[in-house]
């Protein structure tokens, strides 16, 4: 209803239709992920979970979720988009700047916010290679 | 669009807008000034203090015309402290930032260092005190913080984040009984009673149905503090600068006007608060935030576990309703509320706290309007969180 937002209407479009969450009920089972990853903390008010499918050295499917603000829930659904498809060494590579980008920016004291969710990824494909060399 | 932000500000009553609009064009002039228009200036602005010098009880020569709130209890604070030099403040961790980083500012002011023992000396120190888990402080806890070199107690009147109302009766027959001046900040408090025995009081009235940019200090004429502001010495030398007769004009009448049906609306608000309470309160790990009784008639805060104020607010404003959050994002950095901490809070349950507050249009179907969109929005956003807490008193 409003056209003057806070965020851009990328955020925006993220924020109300956020893509590939990952849904416990429907998930669990079938989705077998083989990387988890989890960063931030409640008690600073923003947390990002993820978790890969990988084949042939592809991540091939990201479904995450995430506790925080309106550019947390954002960045984490258009960095789900972003590494599908990628390699892992490309995917590894997103940084904070690159969801920026993605995003058509944030407010400055909104950044921290998207910083984590790269941090998420990183740690479900660290996730992902250290269950593969067991 | 529904409207449930009346502690941040409030809409300008139409009667206050008549009342003000004269002082635009046709009797625009300097209270100052020798001629008819100043004189005529000067009768609205004496007419102004007088009407609020009735409601506060006190005499029109004590009431000093501001920018608002904030300048109210800078001067009230630094007035003071400038008047007294140096000494020892006290005050609560909920206070409004005007009055914690006044606090704070004063804290840096006039300290020296002693030659021979390298000691520091003078200046301004502050016992910030705690509050109990509803967000009040306790007189008696007052009583055992003043010190020999105590030159002040500020005490929040009703706190604009969650509402609780301190009992300023009480605690200003302790300031009275050890001689010390009790400031109050009242921003939040028009709808109550304001004759607080406190000898300094803050009011502003932007949320009061009045225009923005006006304020007064309620200030008993036998303190004595210094002006922050210095020029022409209008406002008994304590407050220099052109007296802004409009809003002046139009403060006076808002306060009239909210003063004259405070038990009636106080009643309609209650209303509509506890049914707003209630009704939240029947989602999955809520928590609502501040005391069940001693509350603004119009304040409504709730903490929702698993998820974020800010997502939940931007939500509602999708959906035409107006709140706020006092927890992060919104405000600066990470940190939560700082008022929610003081009530012992865990800061991951304060992130995703809200405030509605409730005003003069506030209907019944408004609140029916909140209640059926609100839930949705709480499950939607539990949806898409990894975190599960766990809430004491579910």
């Amino acid at each position: 209803m409003t056209d003057n937002w806070f965020y851009s209407e990328k955020v925006k479009d993220h924020f109300f239709n956020p893509r590939n969450i990952y849904r416990c009920e429907e998930h669990a089972k079938e989705f077998q992920p083989d990387g988890i990853g989890e960063v931030g903390s409640p008690v600073c008010g923003d947390v990002m979970k993820m978790w890969i499918k990988v084949k042939d050295n592809k991540i091939v499917d990201c479904k995450w979720k995430t506790f925080g603000c309106a550019s947390a829930i954002a960045s984490t659904s258009i960095l789900s988009e972003m590494a599908i498809g990628r390699t892992l060494e490309q995917a590894e590579k997103i940084t904070p700047q690159d969801i920026l980008k993605e995003l058509g920016g944030l407010p400055a004291k909104k950044i921290h916010c998207s910083v984590l969710g790269d941090q998420a990824l990183r740690a479900a494909i660290k996730n992902y290679r250290e269950k593969c060399q067991k | 669009m529904i409207y449930l932000d009346h502690s941040a500000t409030t809409y300008v009553d139409q009667e206050v807008m008549a009342a003000m609009k004269p002082y635009f064009t046709e009797d625009f002039g300097n209270p100052s000034s020798m001629h008819q228009l100043g004189l005529s200036a000067k009768e609205a602005v004496q007419e102004a203090r007088q009407s609020i010098a009735q409601i506060l009880n006190c005499q029109p020569n004590e009431i000093i015309f501001t920018s608002g709130g904030t300048e109210s209890v800078n001067l009230a604070l630094q007035g003071l402290a400038q008047e007294k030099k140096q000494g020892h403040i006290i005050t609560t961790k909920t206070e409004h930032h005007a009055v914690l980083n006044t606090c704070k500012y004063l804290e840096t002011q006039g300290t020296q260092k002693s030659k021979i023992s390298g000691a520091t000396q003078g200046g301004f120190q502050i016992t910030y005190l705690d509050v109990d888990q509803y967000g009040q402080v306790q007189p008696e806890q007052i009583e055992k913080a003043i010190k020999p070199n105590t030159i002040l107690v500020t005490i929040i009147y009703a706190n604009n984040e969650i509402g609780t109302i301190n009992n300023i009766k009480e605690i200003s027959k302790i300031t009275k009984k050890h001689n010390i001046p009790l400031h109050t900040d009242a921003c939040q408090a028009g709808l109550l009673d304001l004759n607080t025995g406190a000898d300094l009081l803050t009011l502003n009235s932007s949320k009061l149905y009045g225009p923005k940019g006006i304020g007064i200090l309620y200030k008993n004429k036998n303190i004595k503090i210094q002006p922050i502001i210095h020029g022409g010495g209008q406002e008994f030398n304590l407050r220099s600068g052109t007296e802004n007769v409009p809003s002046i004009v139009g403060f006076a009448k808002a306060l009239e006007l909210v003063q004259k049906n405070k038990e009636q609306e106080t009643q309609r608000l209650t209303q509509l608060r506890d049914k707003l309470i209630t009704e939240i309160k029947k989602i999955h790990k809520t928590i609502l935030n501040g005391h069940p009784t001693q509350r603004l008639p119009g304040n409504v805060n709730i903490s929702f576990a698993d998820i974020e104020g800010e997502s939940i607010v931007l939500h509602l404003n999708e959906q035409g309703i107006l709140a706020s959050t006092g927890s992060a994002c919104t405000s600066k950095e990470l940190e939560a509320s700082h008022v929610l901490l003081a009530t012992g809070q865990p800061p991951e349950i304060a992130h995703g706290s809200i405030r509605f507050t409730l005003g003069k249009q506030t209907t019944e179907k408004d609140i029916d309007e909140v209640l059926k969109k609100l839930p949705i929005i709480i499950k939607s956003l539990r949806k898409i969180s990894p975190i599960k807490l766990e809430v004491k008193n579910d």
